[in-house]
């Protein structure tokens, strides 16, 4: 693997990062208020719906303002769910988790639905021409600075070129910590997620504390779409957004609801994308498979020592490793080589994530007052 | 919060719920431009209107009562399995090895193998999450979540690289051998005397469905464990306090929660596909969501919701064939469903209430 081909990855990590950096930001301000939101994933795909055919149908008529059009079309897509969420979790106290489904359905049925009647092209919009995607942009002095050994191609080829929600969700992360930690709102926002009670008492807002967190997050649900259908592909695709949602919710749990760790749990998965997407099927000795395999065995038999139930359920995954373990010895031999399988590294951000929230490694506490509607006392 | 009767809560506000998310989907089939009155007319027709709908019809049933039970059981616990598509694909993944790898010699027993192995893996896909939940606090919605995806990754690599025979371009398992294909529901009833339409999907796995449904209800109803569970699902101290083992109670509700998403698979891979193919579940264990909220997390209910669902699953799908509304149209309505008696069940208690408050003081 040369130079060149390290670059080419990190710059796909970051076009694939962008989309999930955006919805796990929207997500760390309604969980922070407290609002659970599984419906990432929904909102993210009807704003890729819509921004699609909203610059696809203002192409003839607006030029290069229709991409602009399109990324005004998803945000606005997604703050209507997001408020659909508002309605039933904080006006009518019902299950955030339940109607997060539901949002997702509906997206996913919805972006079809209209699809289909407006374009007629089995549930997909039209490709999208010049004016109604984004453009690459091109950094200053990226003809000049191209020739320098090592930073050259690193500004030209990674930091250069991309298109500007790249470089505004970059921005989001410093923005939304400044929120979130360094002002009046970010603190009373972090609060009611952590005890509504108290902020209700210092005679400040919940509910309108709590929308106001809602709909920001579907302001970034809805460029994150817009990201997916303008600026990743040249149009909407059934089902585009293609798990992105859950795999943001699993970056900010990664992240421990943390925006700059965000960026890195984000940029992590989007490498582990980028990998897979270039490499399917990775070669590894099997030797060090083995080696692994054992040794997250005997760590998870460590692990669940001290009680019978831990050990069952703990014992039980380690003598399936062991089992591959085995599997693996005897059709390739320590000495061969075995594949890591392409469908492993598209269940690894899950896999992690997992690993994440069993507590192993730092424990991922969400905020105290996530989930639960607040009541007023009478 | 106003009182109103037990029935209103239990049958009128779901009932509401459904009106509205109808009503809803209508307006939708109006603004895109299509008749609803005819796309009611060929749902009707194409779900219940002949022994062939009704084959039809009964297959996908079959499929959301196991799903629907699997997530009822899970909530009297209030745990949220939102796993039930990862926990179904496992379930038919271990009734496929049965299938495959048993020489049986009568279909009785390859249902009775089946049976044990789809409710066996898909206990075992719920294990990890329920574990995780009751002893390390992780999110049991999170974690089933995850384990979809996993379920999902793990079976595109057991099917593409596993099970699929040498030459075989598709991604699925040899076919069944002949001695583990179910009976279709039509040769029984035609059998004795009912006219059936025959090449329909619906199976006797039916028969084991409506036998869940009665063990779920003496389960939850009838017996100590059932008893602890809905003690668990209401209120965690007073279960502690009544010396009820939280960890043990969330283990089993969830395993039986798997268990249950595991049996569809007898339906779906092998009493209708026989074989396993990718993506084999469809959707049916979210589905499951809006049959248990549908019918208040109790087997009848859960009955008629599935039947419901049935229906509409397979009218969308006639929709589909027959006119320009797609079969997505299907999955609007299930999120309106979960919608509007799920999530905002609150909105309308509240309507129903006033309603009941209004009568009561014309009474007066």
């Amino acid at each position: 693997m040369d130079f060149l081909t390290i670059i080419q990855i990190l710059d796909s990590t970051v076009r694939l990062a962008t989309p999930l950096l955006l919805a796990c930001l929207a997500g760390l301000f309604s969980e922070r208020a407290g609002i659970f939101d599984i419906g990432l994933e929904g909102k993210m795909l009807a704003a890729a719906f819509a921004s699609a055919s909203v610059a696809y149908l203002a192409t003839p008529g607006w030029g290069s303002l229709a991409v602009w059009a399109g990324l005004l079309a998803g945000i606005f897509a997604s703050v209507l769910l997001s408020l659909l969420h508002g309605l039933a979790s904080i006006t009518f106290r019902g299950n955030q988790l339940i109607s997060g489904v539901a949002i997702n359905f509906l997206a996913s049925g919805l972006t079809v639905l209209i699809g289909l009647s407006v374009f007629r092209l089995g549930g997909r919009t039209p490709a999208l021409t010049d004016g109604g995607r984004f453009e690459s942009v091109s950094l200053p002095f990226s003809g000049a600075l191209g020739d320098i050994p090592l930073f050259g191609p690193i500004y030209v080829e990674l930091l250069s070129g991309h298109t500007i929600l790249v470089y505004v969700a970059m921005l989001f992360v410093p923005l939304s910590w400044f929120v979130l930690f360094r002002t009046r709102f970010g603190l009373r926002l972090r609060a009611v997620g952590e005890n509504p009670a108290a902020v209700d008492t210092a005679g400040i807002s919940v509910v309108r504390l709590r929308y106001t967190a809602v709909i920001l997050c579907g302001v970034l649900c809805g460029i994150a779409g817009a990201y997916l259908a303008t600026g990743l592909a040249a149009g909407f695709v059934k089902e585009m957004s293609a798990g992105r949602g859950f795999i943001a919710l699993a970056a900010l749990i990664f992240a421990k609801w943390r925006p700059v760790q965000a960026l890195g749990a984000t940029l992590l998965f989007g490498l582990l994308e980028a990998i897979s997407n270039r490499y399917p099927n990775i070669d590894l000795p099997a030797s060090v498979l083995i080696v692994v395999l054992v040794v997250l065995a005997a760590t998870l038999l460590f692990a669940g020592r001290k009680s019978k139930l831990d050990l069952s359920v703990l014992g039980g995954v380690a003598a399936i490793l062991m089992a591959i373990a085995l599997w693996i010895i005897t059709t390739t031999g320590i000495g061969g080589t075995s594949t890591l399988p392409s469908q492993f590294m598209q269940a690894l951000p899950y896999i992690l994530t997992v690993i994440i929230l069993a507590g192993f490694v730092g424990k991922a506490i969400p905020p105290r007052a996530g989930g639960q509607p607040y009541v007023k006392e009478r | 919060m106003e009182p109103m009767p037990k029935w209103a809560d239990l049958v009128l506000v779901p009932v509401v719920g459904l009106v509205l998310a109808f009503i809803v989907s209508g307006l939708m089939i109006i603004a895109t431009g299509h008749d609803p009155k005819e796309a009611v007319k060929l749902m009707v027709e194409g779900s219940v209107g002949s022994t062939y709908a009704w084959g039809f019809t009964l297959y996908y049933a079959t499929n959301f009562i196991f799903t629907g039970l699997a997530v009822a059981v899970a909530f009297h616990a209030a745990m949220f399995n939102i796993g039930g598509e990862g926990q179904a694909a496992l379930g038919g993944l271990g009734v496929a090895l049965v299938c495959l790898f048993i020489p049986w010699p009568h279909w009785t027993l390859a249902l009775l193998g089946a049976t044990a192995a789809g409710a066996a893996f898909g206990a075992l896909w719920a294990t990890l999450p329920a574990w995780l939940q009751a002893r390390r606090g992780s999110h049991i919605v999170i974690t089933t979540i995850m384990f979809n995806f996993i379920a999902a990754a793990l079976l595109n690599y057991v099917l593409v690289n596993v099970l699929r025979p040498a030459g075989a371009m598709d991604p699925a398992t040899a076919k069944f051998p002949e001695a583990t294909h179910l009976p279709a529901l039509s040769d029984w009833l035609n059998a004795i005397g009912i006219p059936f339409a025959a090449r329909t999907p619906a199976n006797v796995t039916l028969f084991i469905a409506l036998i869940a449904c009665v063990l779920v209800y003496l389960l939850i109803w009838r017996t100590r464990l059932g008893f602890e569970i809905r003690s668990l699902g209401k209120s965690e101290p007073a279960a502690v306090y009544g010396g009820i083992s939280p960890v043990k109670i969330i283990m089993i509700s969830m395993m039986l929660s798997g268990g249950l998403a595991g049996l569809m698979a007898i339906n779906n891979v092998m009493g209708e596909a026989e074989r396993l193919v990718l993506n084999s579940v469809e959707g049916a264990g979210f589905i499951g969501i809006a049959v248990a909220l549908m019918g208040r997390s109790h087997p009848i209910g859960i009955l008629f919701a599935a039947l419901l669902f049935g229906a509409l699953y397979q009218g969308g799908a006639e929709l589909g064939l027959w006119t320009q509304i797609p079969r997505e149209l299907v999955i609007v309505i299930q999120a309106l469903v979960i919608l509007f008696t799920g999530a905002l069940d609150q909105m309308i208690r509240m309507f129903v209430g006033k309603l009941f408050a209004m009568r009561r003081k014309a009474e007066v």
